[in-house]
């Protein structure tokens, strides 16, 4: 406004581009600030990622080894220089492997549910609590495992695939989520063409719509596993500890990366006596970074291999 | 569907509906699913079903389990239970959680709502188109970060980072309710704890943050820059206003998060049971979910019983904000739908 009487008034008028630039400087200060802050906001929000990623690395690195990765913690006591993650890799495996198995069927027919047949009030409850259902506090989920099994079972039962249906409450919301987005990318046309050529609705849905969101389920369903798999206060109450090696998922007590992490954590400094020099009064430490650098290793590749699996094998899109 | 099954003239259908429209195009409704197709529908839409039977049974068998809890006198509690014999009843004993946890989730999201905002905006309106995806992904790798690790990076390099820092706010603004007290020597106080949660549920709230904002109409920005707004301005003046419910619905969701988050504040806190505001000083607060997770292992049945009751609270607390933060997210959806 002061812009335009100037430029009519003035007789040494600068040209209209430089005033339309020009702003009141404290205007052009806030402007500034505004932006200086909400950069350093960023800035700020990847301190701890670094240092999260740094301080895994420098302190994991050092006992990552293929007897660590290769031995379990049976017969080790004290600061014994032994002991390993064996035994909880298999745990973690087969407990998530489990809870796959159990999610997966459940998250994609409900996306198919969603995506194919779903109209009217079943379809906007389910919606709305599959969304309900991501927020589920993970522990709650372990409580819920545990109280089934309870009632089902007696008091007190401790296994594996308690843990994997503690997991699966977790994953299946995450599940239908992925899904159903990919199955929705399925254009509409694909499927009115398999119906006109008179292939029933359920091969059109196996047939075309699985086949073309393969990539992009499959995608999901790794990242679903990835978010599950560093899951520890579900399995802390459902599955124990546990020292040896335990490949049954349906008795006794297993050790799962996660758990195993938090385990050597709580055991804290071991009282070493001076004259003993095999002993290492920080080896729980030692073996807490270690075993979270394997999982930190684990879920990077589970969302790399993701990302790859979308880039590679994405259906491609017709303009 | 299988209603009519022949088709006939309008008005005589048996049902005595007037329906003219469905006698125009009779064919397409007699098509009736058979076999597989009608058995694939059946174990789809059972699918979908059976999710809410999962919630539904989460509730129901939390209930079952807590009832030896709830109907318990509370002499047997104090008496049977070995972690409760400090408190005098079922309530004096969840009540301090529950406010250890309110109190833990509230302060972090007031570190992290400010934080993810700007991220947000950062990521949509002021960093290079070309860097924004990648940055977004940076960003989001914090949520791919087990929460036992949080815990462990929390307790072993935070807490002792942090400590001098809590002891100079102590010095400074000891006078405050909140900062005073002795400053605990290890820092793993609620302080810490809520450091480490606004770090977790950063990325939640920035994402849901982000999608609001990108989706802002691009003529209301271009008008308001028009105008002669600098970009703060146009942010403030369209961004903002625009993406205002789905910042609080995000917000709602990081509080879900932060609220039940276990291991992180497991790891790092010193608990206590106390109505306490005092943030830098040891053993005042415990959460519900940490405390379920100390105590569950070595909790006998009646023990389990309790803590399960617990669970329930933390459960229907969550439940609650969840439901509110996500009708605000659908109401949005329909809204921005349909303008």
């Amino acid at each position: 406004m002061a812009t335009t009487t100037v430029s009519s008034a003035g007789p040494a008028a600068p040209d209209l581009a430089t005033l339309l630039r020009q702003v009141d400087p404290r205007r052009r200060r806030k402007d500034v600030l505004m932006r200086v802050l909400i950069t350093a906001a960023f800035a700020l929000a990847m301190i701890p990622l670094v240092s999260v990623a740094w301080t895994v690395v420098a302190h994991g690195i050092e006992r990552f080894d293929a007897y660590f990765l290769t031995h379990s913690m049976r017969g080790v006591f004290g600061g014994m220089d032994a002991g390993g993650i064996y035994h909880a890799i298999v745990g973690t495996v087969e407990i998530t492997l489990f809870a796959t198995l159990i999610s997966v069927p459940v998250g994609l027919l409900t996306a198919i549910y969603l995506v194919e047949y779903g109209r009217g009030h079943l379809a906007r409850a389910v919606t709305f609590f599959v969304d309900v259902m991501t927020g589920i506090p993970s522990i709650v989920a372990g409580l819920f495992a545990y109280a089934l099994f309870a009632v089902l079972l007696g008091p007190g039962i401790r296994m594996g695939a308690v843990g994997s249906v503690a997991l699966s409450v977790l994953m299946i919301p995450v599940v239908v989520r992925s899904c159903e987005e990919m199955l929705r990318l399925v254009p509409d046309e694909l499927r009115e063409a398999a119906l006109a050529l008179g292939v029933p609705r359920w091969l059109v849905v196996v047939k075309v719509v699985l086949r073309t969101a393969v990539a992009g389920i499959v995608t999901g369903v790794m990242i679903a596993i990835a978010r599950i798999i560093g899951e520890t206060a579900p399995l802390l109450i459902t599955v124990g500890v546990a020292d040896s090696i335990n490949f049954n998922l349906f008795e006794g007590r297993m050790m799962t990366l996660p758990v195993y992490v938090y385990r050597q954590f709580q055991q804290g400094l071991v009282p070493c006596s001076p004259d003993d020099a095999s002993c290492i009064a920080t080896i729980t430490y030692d073996r807490a970074w270690s075993a979270a650098l394997t999982l930190i290793l684990i879920v990077m590749l589970l969302n790399l291999v993701a990302r790859l699996v979308t880039r590679f094998f994405a259906p491609k899109t017709i303009g | 569907m299988t209603a009519t099954t022949s088709p006939a003239p309008a008005g005589t259908d048996p049902g005595g509906l007037p329906d003219a429209r469905r006698s125009a195009r009779p064919r397409r409704h007699k098509v009736v699913e058979r076999g597989a197709s009608r058995v694939f529908r059946w174990v789809s839409t059972g699918s979908g079903a059976l999710i809410l039977v999962v919630l539904a049974a989460v509730a129901v068998f939390l209930v079952v389990k807590a009832v030896p809890a709830l109907t318990s006198s509370s002499d047997e509690l104090v008496s049977g239970v070995a972690f409760m014999r400090h408190s005098s009843s079922l309530a004096g004993y969840v009540g301090p959680l529950v406010f250890g946890t309110v109190l833990a989730a509230a302060l972090a999201l007031l570190l992290a709502v400010p934080v993810a905002i700007a991220i947000a905006l950062f990521i949509s309106h002021y960093a290079p188109r070309r860097l924004a995806q990648g940055l977004g992904y940076a960003v989001d790798l914090l949520a791919a970060v087990p929460s036992v690790v949080y815990g462990l990076w929390g307790a072993m390099v935070l807490a002792p980072f942090v400590q001098p820092v809590w002891g100079w706010l102590n010095e400074l603004l000891g006078w405050v309710p909140l900062f005073g007290g002795t400053v605990s020597p290890t820092g793993r106080v609620l302080a810490t704890v809520a450091v480490v949660l606004a770090v977790m549920i950063l990325p939640i709230i920035t994402a849901v943050s982000r999608e609001v904002f990108l989706q802002t109409p691009r003529l209301h920005e271009e008008a308001a820059l028009a105008l002669g707004a600098t970009r703060w301005e146009m942010i403030r003046l369209t961004v903002l206003p625009f993406g205002r419910s789905g910042v609080v619905s995000a917000a709602m969701l990081g509080l879900g998060r932060a609220l039940g988050e276990t291991m992180a504040v497991l790891m790092i806190l010193s608990q206590g049971f106390l109505y306490s505001f005092l943030l830098l000083v040891a053993g005042q607060q415990q959460t519900i979910a940490a405390n379920i997770a100390a105590q569950f292992p070595e909790a006998s049945d009646l023990g389990m019983s309790v803590l399960i009751a617990t669970g329930l609270a933390l459960f229907v607390i969550t439940l609650v904000v969840n439901m509110a933060a996500r009708a605000i997210v659908a109401r949005r959806k329909d809204f921005s739908g349909a303008s």
